[in-house]
């Protein structure tokens, strides 16, 4: 694994992160592993002993983990959300929009192309996780 | 129509300097090619058997003239001075080169046409009627709703990698002419006791290997609401959509595995969730979008007299006109049918036609059709013989709307790599054999609709008649299917029984049609003698 970039100034967790059956049983453990199958829902109940989340990309193609992210902080959770496997650089601004905010991909990623492309669109159409506007309050204030 | 404000511009244009870095990468070996192709289709390149094709967003089938002109301009200058309109009211250039893709874009974007989503697993270009804003049957122009849910449904972020390709189908009019229910969802504007307008949302409909006709899941979603409602269906689509197997991951196969009842249910409590956290962009938004749609200033007090008195010019009138809701006009469908042509292909100079047609005589549109013809959507009456000259001229005045010889036919074999078959000779064949206009027109309506492979993109399964390319031991095959319907009757056409050869299936398609003709009551379509006597007469004449 390749070294992660974090988009947090907070400390990351430390332990590992654990399956979500383990995270439910043992309630000593703050880090979980997201499979794309999992229901991230049953999370939920929980989350305030929640400080990392890691959610799995097995394929890049693979879309599940971005609804994953995005239930997690509608339901209000603002710790960490780490995307890991195959990730890759030209998905990372829809990441970022779901509200991933650390990235451990299975391959490296360049970091001048990684700021280029989080850079390249001056505006977006929809809300999401992040706090970019649409374009339908920009034009209505 | 709609016109991009400095938002719209920038976001495109940043989307060609994504693409134009996205090639340079490609081309540098810094992606593979497995890499680099979900991101070249999600902007609708594809690769196919000879060059690459490429395909430009034509939402709810609506240009401009200029937008036509660039069209005719990319033909001419990086394509063989042709292209092709698709059955999702797209065009695609099938003889692309890679490196020159970011040009063309950056051409099409000085004229507010891209390529987003127009392939890949995303939300793709959204249809509509075409006669949408001229109808007479419409309640209202339901291409406002289509642009403000295309806008808000581009790079979303949520639902960007989809288990599959995604597409919506707007229509405001009791009579379908969208097909909406074989789209993944299909909305049809509706209004209410109380004077509010809302949807109809239709979901779960697909062709390809397997097909359904999408249900009703709600009666009425509040107009509003409607970003949310589908972003409800989208999520419970993404999050729970088979991921191992390709042919099984299309949003109808969810449909029909849970049940529409458990669908729905799961639609409905997401949307509760989900209708919460002010995602739906105000009214304002949405009148903002509609002052563009706002009907062309009509003329009135014209005449609805035509004059006929040249025989051929009243035969296109009769067939190539529909109604239009302001007295005096007319919508004018213009075929690209011609016997013996390629369904949809269309010239640059075609195009120039088209485009200083709709300038002159249609307050600037045009629009594509999914059954690949164009319309000019406000004509007045009086024009129309000025506008048939043209079109005779430009060798576009062919008259079979509707009719046997107004096919649509996949590029298959001739084209796409996945196909088991040609379909475009086949289509040609048939033409050939029905092109006597005193014989189609006796036939009445009558929609062939014919694929290279199961994958269906020339609609098979909505024809009246069918075909669909096979392979049989390594050589092509045709099954033929009867009674499919895209319209308001919507209905899955049935297979007769052993395929045939080219020759043969166009000979079966004769044999069919023939036993319509012995068997009709008064007025009776091909189709409604179909659903009338059933499969049994029609499979006696062929393989009898
Ligand atoms: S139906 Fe098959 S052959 Fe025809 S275009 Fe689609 S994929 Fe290609």
């Amino acid at each position: 694994m390749a070294d992660a970039l974090r988009f947090r100034t907070d400390t990351p967790a430390d332990e590992p992160a654990v399956s979500l059956d383990s995270f439910l049983d043992q309630d000593d453990s703050a880090s979980v592993r997201i499979e794309a199958g999992d229901d991230v829902r049953r999370l939920l109940p929980v989350l305030d002993r929640v400080r990392l989340v890691e959610v799995d990309f097995p394929r890049f193609r693979d879309g599940r983990g971005y609804s994953s992210a995005r239930i997690l902080r509608e339901s209000g959770y603002t710790g960490e959300i780490k995307a890991t496997g195959d990730v890759l650089v030209d998905e990372l601004l829809f990441m970022r929009r779901c509200g991933f905010d650390s990235f451990a991909p299975d391959a490296p990623l360049d970091p001048d192309t990684v700021e280029r492309l989080l850079t390249i669109y001056p505006h977006v159409y929809q809300h999401a996780a992040d706090d970019a506007v649409p374009v339908w309050k920009l034009r209505h204030g | 129509m709609y016109r991009y404000d400095q938002y719209d511009q920038q976001i495109v244009d940043a989307r060609v300097e994504e693409f134009r870095d996205q090639v340079k990468r490609r081309i540098a070996g810094h992606m593979t090619e497995d890499q680099f192709k979900p991101l070249r289709l999600k902007n609708g390149l594809y690769l196919q058997l000879h060059a690459y094709m490429l395909r430009i967003a034509i939402p709810y089938g609506t240009l401009n003239p200029a937008q036509v002109r660039m069209l005719a301009h990319v033909a001419r200058t990086y394509d063989r001075g042709y292209a092709h309109f698709t059955t999702r009211q797209n065009m695609q250039f099938h003889w692309i080169k890679l490196e020159q893709v970011p040009d063309i874009l950056a051409d099409f974007a000085k004229v507010q046409l891209h390529a987003i989503q127009t392939s890949g697993e995303s939300i793709r270009n959204i249809s509509a009627d075409q006669y949408a804003g001229a109808a007479a049957d419409e309640i209202a122009d339901p291409r406002p709703w289509a642009e403000l849910l295309r806008q808000v449904t581009t790079f979303h972020p949520e639902f960007s990698y989809l288990p599959r390709k995604f597409k919506f189908a707007f229509t405001a009019a009791p009579g379908d002419r969208a097909a909406i229910r074989w789209h993944d969802v299909g909305l049809r504007l509706v209004r209410n006791d109380a004077g509010e307008d809302g949807f109809e949302v239709y979901a779960g409909g697909g062709m390809g290997r397997t097909p359904f006709i999408a249900e009703l899941i709600r009666a009425f979603c509040p107009a509003d609401r409607l970003f949310s409602y589908c972003q409800a269906i989208l999520r419970v689509w993404n999050r729970h959509a088979r991921r191992d197997n390709i042919h099984k991951q299309r949003m109808k196969i969810l449909v029909h595995d849970l049940g529409v009842e458990e669908f729905t249910r799961q639609v409905e409590e997401e949307f509760a969730h989900i209708a919460t956290l002010g995602n739906d962009p105000p009214r304002a938004e949405f009148d903002r979008i509609a002052a563009y749609f706002a009907p062309p200033p009509f003329e009135t007090g014209l005449s609805d007299e035509i004059d006929r008195s040249d025989p051929d010019f009243a035969l296109w009138v009769d067939r190539q006109t529909a109604a239009h809701k302001a007295p005096g006009y007319a919508i004018a469908n213009i075929s690209l049918k011609a016997i013996g042509g390629i369904g949809g292909d269309i010239t640059a100079d075609q195009m120039d036609v088209v485009a200083d047609l709709a300038e002159r005589y249609s307050f600037g549109e045009t629009r594509v059709t999914h059954a690949q013809n164009v319309v000019l959507p406000h004509v007045r009456k009086a024009d129309l013989y000025a506008v048939w000259q043209a079109l005779v001229a430009a060798g576009l005045a062919d008259v079979n709307l509707d009719l046997v010889t107004d096919i649509i036919a996949c590029p298959g074999l001739d084209y796409c790599s996945l196909a088991n078959a040609r379909s475009i000779p086949v289509a040609q064949k048939i033409a050939r054999r029905f092109a006597d206009l005193e014989r189609q027109q006796d036939l009445g309506e009558l929609k062939i609709k014919i694929s290279g492979c199961i994958n269906a993109c020339g609609h098979h399964h909505a024809g009246h008649i069918g075909i669909l390319g096979v392979d049989r031991k390594g050589t092509e095959n045709y099954q033929l299917l009867l009674g499919g319907s895209g319209a308001e009757d919507t209905t899955l056409a049935k297979i007769t029984g052993p395929g045939f050869d080219e020759d043969g299936v166009v000979d079966a398609v004769e044999k069919a049609i023939e036993t319509y003709r012995g068997l009709r009551t008064d007025g009776e379509r091909f189709l409604d003698t179909y659903r009338r006597v059933g499969m049994e007469p029609f499979k006696e004449a062929i393989y009898g």
